[in-house]
């Protein structure tokens, strides 16, 4: 088995949390990952992505293979097209809808939805949104999370003892906001 | 042992640690910066009271590592590529005097310029000093070289190279430590002229580094790095990698056994006679380096004098810049290659931009105001997050070039009659390198204006301290500015007419005026505040 995941989205906006959080879980079932991050100029408000490969056998390249990927993660929507080279035919699109507009010449928020939703296998929602509907404002990030763990083969209990591990040393009501975005994205269909 | 997760940069880190390094010294730059981050937070670090502060550049940093060497101990330098330029002379100067404690440099190349002005090669400057250099290809290879350089280099006593790449260095995976190794104790150098470079000593010295290439040369070919897979089916090819092309030639026969004869090297100077045996066994080579073409130029500039084809980024076959990654090596060896959809046209670029509540900002709009009055093209400025000022809404600066350049470019424009000159520069590079710039200025009374923008922080690579923190208006001073002629300003909007003004006014002075416009970078503040919350 193997899961290959591009995660996407604008400096700041927290991929490396979900990176951390499956990285987590992927490493209690005993296998193993590799994970290439953006850091420097990038992180002051430009696109950022990682690669995130997990397997239970030897992963060698920490690059994904373009038309590879069996996800593209985006807490972003037109973030997520970028990685489209990646995308295997029969890849998932999990990604936020709502904008984050730091360009003047940001596109018509229709369009890029009409291009996700030409992908088979999509799931386009409000993450923003649904976080501040259960008041985990901070949590839009395991919002698009929780959209997609079920498409990657994890199951609730496998992430939330993720988040229960990762989060602890923040706070009791850190960790419950996380859960209820944890739970509110595995609802999305 | 626990395995740890780590980035690349912080397996090289741990791995000096556990084998007793008693120093890490450098200056940020990336790919390189976690490695000292990492010490800096690291609780071993901190008890074995192991150094691990910013130097001022990478020069004075690999002079202090070179000095810790001299003194017995281990030591390890870090930078970014373009910071070997910087550190050059050391760096060359340290193969000639040679290592007493064991002493790595580690320089982290950027192919593809992630953040970077250029993507030179650092194995250039690895093979011009002489030295050995070693290449790890994944994060355990990382944590493994820094026992291995520590040996390699206390055995021929000789500074030892490790280049990592930007792939690498910010790449994370699991790492098995081993036991940790004492820290040596302070012991001169037995040979009392070991570090004296008189051109007496020097030449001996010389052709001491002559004959000792062919033991580097027999540490390479048996090196545990280096690997010769040479007993293979289909041999119309050889496969040589280097660095993370091993990997990605894994990856494209996924998990099925490679059908060419294959040799990974790690390990430079590179394992000629295991080439040697591959080239004649093959019908051609294929050469997969990250980065510049550096093995393919060795092997075509000499080493063969037969007729076969050797492949690579030399004839094409290889795009000639850029990192590798497994589509590239896939199509180069003819293997089908896979691709989705293309990037939709309605994606739009996102540059990185200035943090929202910037100061950097609001000096810019400033100066903006103040330059209003002359044409494009009078300011220079230098590499920092203060870059993206070339960007609108701002178009503020005209040139970035190395650290330091701005001060030294305008006073070059200056003397050459252009008014007026400017140049822009932030606290860090100045540190860096502006200081000994200022100094020029002021030996010939050029006539500029110098900003040095006092954001407290090294703000591009994430946040660090540098040396001359607190301490700006005081160096200025004492190199000789004029005292009315170092003017500070608090960059906020409310202050707008009062900085225009300062600008004008330094403009009109006709010498060496410097402006410092003091505010702390908002993501250091929240830094700040975040852990004092904790
Ligand atoms: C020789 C060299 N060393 C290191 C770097 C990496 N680097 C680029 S900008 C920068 C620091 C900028 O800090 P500062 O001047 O304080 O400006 P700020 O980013 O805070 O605005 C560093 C370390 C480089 N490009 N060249
Ligand atoms: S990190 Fe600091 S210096 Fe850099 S753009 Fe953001 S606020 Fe400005």
């Amino acid at each position: 088995m193997k899961k290959d995941i591009i995660l996407a989205g604008v400096g700041g906006q927290g991929i490396l949390t979900i990176a951390t959080l499956l990285g987590h879980a992927a490493l209690a079932r005993g296998w193993q990952l590799k994970q290439a991050e953006v850091h420097g100029m990038s992180q002051r408000g430009g696109d950022v992505q990682s690669h995130l490969r997990l397997s239970d056998s030897p992963i060698h390249s920490d690059l994904i293979t373009m038309g590879k990927a069996d996800m593209i993660l985006s807490v972003e929507p037109m973030e997520a097209l970028r990685y489209l080279p990646y995308l295997a035919a029969d890849g998932w699109i999990i990604a936020n809808s709502k904008p984050f507009k730091n360009i003047p010449n940001y596109p018509d928020e229709e369009a890029i939805y009409a291009e996700i939703k030409a992908i088979k296998n999509h799931k386009l929602f409000d993450a923003d949104a649904i976080a501040e509907e259960i008041k985990a404002r901070r949590s839009m990030n395991i919002v698009v999370l929780g959209a997609a763990i079920t498409e990657l083969g994890f199951g609730y209990e496998e992430i939330a003892n993720s988040i229960q591990a990762i989060f602890k040393s923040k706070g009791e009501s850190i960790v419950e906001a996380n859960i209820r975005a944890l739970e509110a994205g595995m609802k999305i269909k | 042992m626990e395995k740890l997760m780590l980035l690349g940069d912080e397996a090289l880190a741990q791995g000096a640690l556990d084998a007793g390094v008693s120093g890490f010294y450098g200056y940020p730059g990336t790919p390189s910066t976690e490695i000292i981050e990492y010490v800096q937070k690291s609780r071993q670090a901190i008890e074995a009271g192991v150094h691990r502060t910013w130097s001022s550049n990478e020069k004075t940093a690999t002079e202090s590592a070179i000095g810790m060497s001299y003194a017995g101990k281990r030591a390890i330098v870090t930078m970014k590529h373009v910071g070997l330029n910087v550190a050059a002379d050391p760096f060359m100067n340290s193969a000639m005097t040679g290592a007493n404690g064991g002493l790595i440099i580690t320089v982290a190349d950027d192919p593809s310029m992630h953040s970077s002005q250029n993507e030179q090669d650092s194995r250039y400057f690895g093979h011009f000093s002489m030295m050995p250099v070693l290449e790890p290809s994944n994060q355990q290879e990382c944590y493994d070289m820094a026992f291995y350089g520590f040996e390699l280099s206390e055995k021929y006593q000789m500074p030892v190279m490790i280049r990592l790449t930007t792939r690498l260095s910010h790449s994370r995976s699991g790492v098995s430590r081993r036991n940790p190794l004492p820290q040596n104790e302070l012991k001169l150098p037995k040979d009392p002229v070991q570090y004296v470079l008189l051109p007496a000593i020097a030449r001996r010295k010389y052709k001491k580094l002559i004959e000792l290439q062919k033991d580097f040369m027999a540490e390479s070919l048996a090196s545990p790095f280096n690997e010769y897979m040479l007993e293979a089916p289909d041999t119309s090819k050889g496969i040589i990698t280097t660095g993370l092309g091993y990997n990605y030639l894994r990856e494209v026969y996924r998990d099925t056994p490679i059908p060419h004869p294959v040799i990974k090297v790690c390990q430079y100077p590179p394992p000629i006679a295991k080439i040697h045996e591959m080239y004649d066994k093959c019908d051609s080579l294929y050469i997969l380096e990250e980065g510049m073409p550096v093995l393919e130029e060795m092997l075509k500039g000499g080493n063969f004098k037969g007729t076969k084809p050797i492949h690579g980024r030399l004839d094409g076959t290889l795009s000639r810049e850029g990192e590798l990654n497994p589509n590239k090596v896939a199509k180069a060896l003819g293997l089908p290659d896979s691709y989705g959809k293309d990037i939709p046209e309605i994606v739009a670029g996102r540059p990185p931009a200035l943090c929202v509540g910037c100061p950097h900002a609001d000096s810019y709009l400033a100066l903006n105001e103040a330059m209003k009055d002359y044409e494009k093209g009078h300011v220079f400025s230098d590499i920092g997050c203060y870059t993206l000022g070339f960007l609108p809404p701002y178009s503020a600066i005209n040139s970035c070039v190395d650290m330091g350049a701005s001060i030294t470019m305008a006073k070059g424009a200056a003397d050459s009659g252009l008014f007026p000159a400017v140049a822009v520069i932030g606290d860090s590079t100045f540190t860096h390198s502006g200081i000994t710039g200022l100094l020029d200025c002021l030996y010939d009374k050029s006539n500029v204006v110098i900003v040095i923008l006092d954001n407290s922080t090294t703000g591009m690579t994430g946040g660090q301290d540098y040396t001359a923190f607190g301490k700006l208006e005081k160096i200025c001073a004492g190199l000789g500015v004029e005292p009315e002629h170092i003017r500070t300003f608090v960059p906020f909007k409310k202050n707008f007419d009062e900085m225009v003004q300062i600008f004008r006014e330094e403009i009109a002075y006709e010498g060496v005026s410097v402006v410092i416009p003091i505010r702390e970078c908002v993501q250091t503040l929240k830094r700040k505040h975040k852990q004092e919350a904790k």
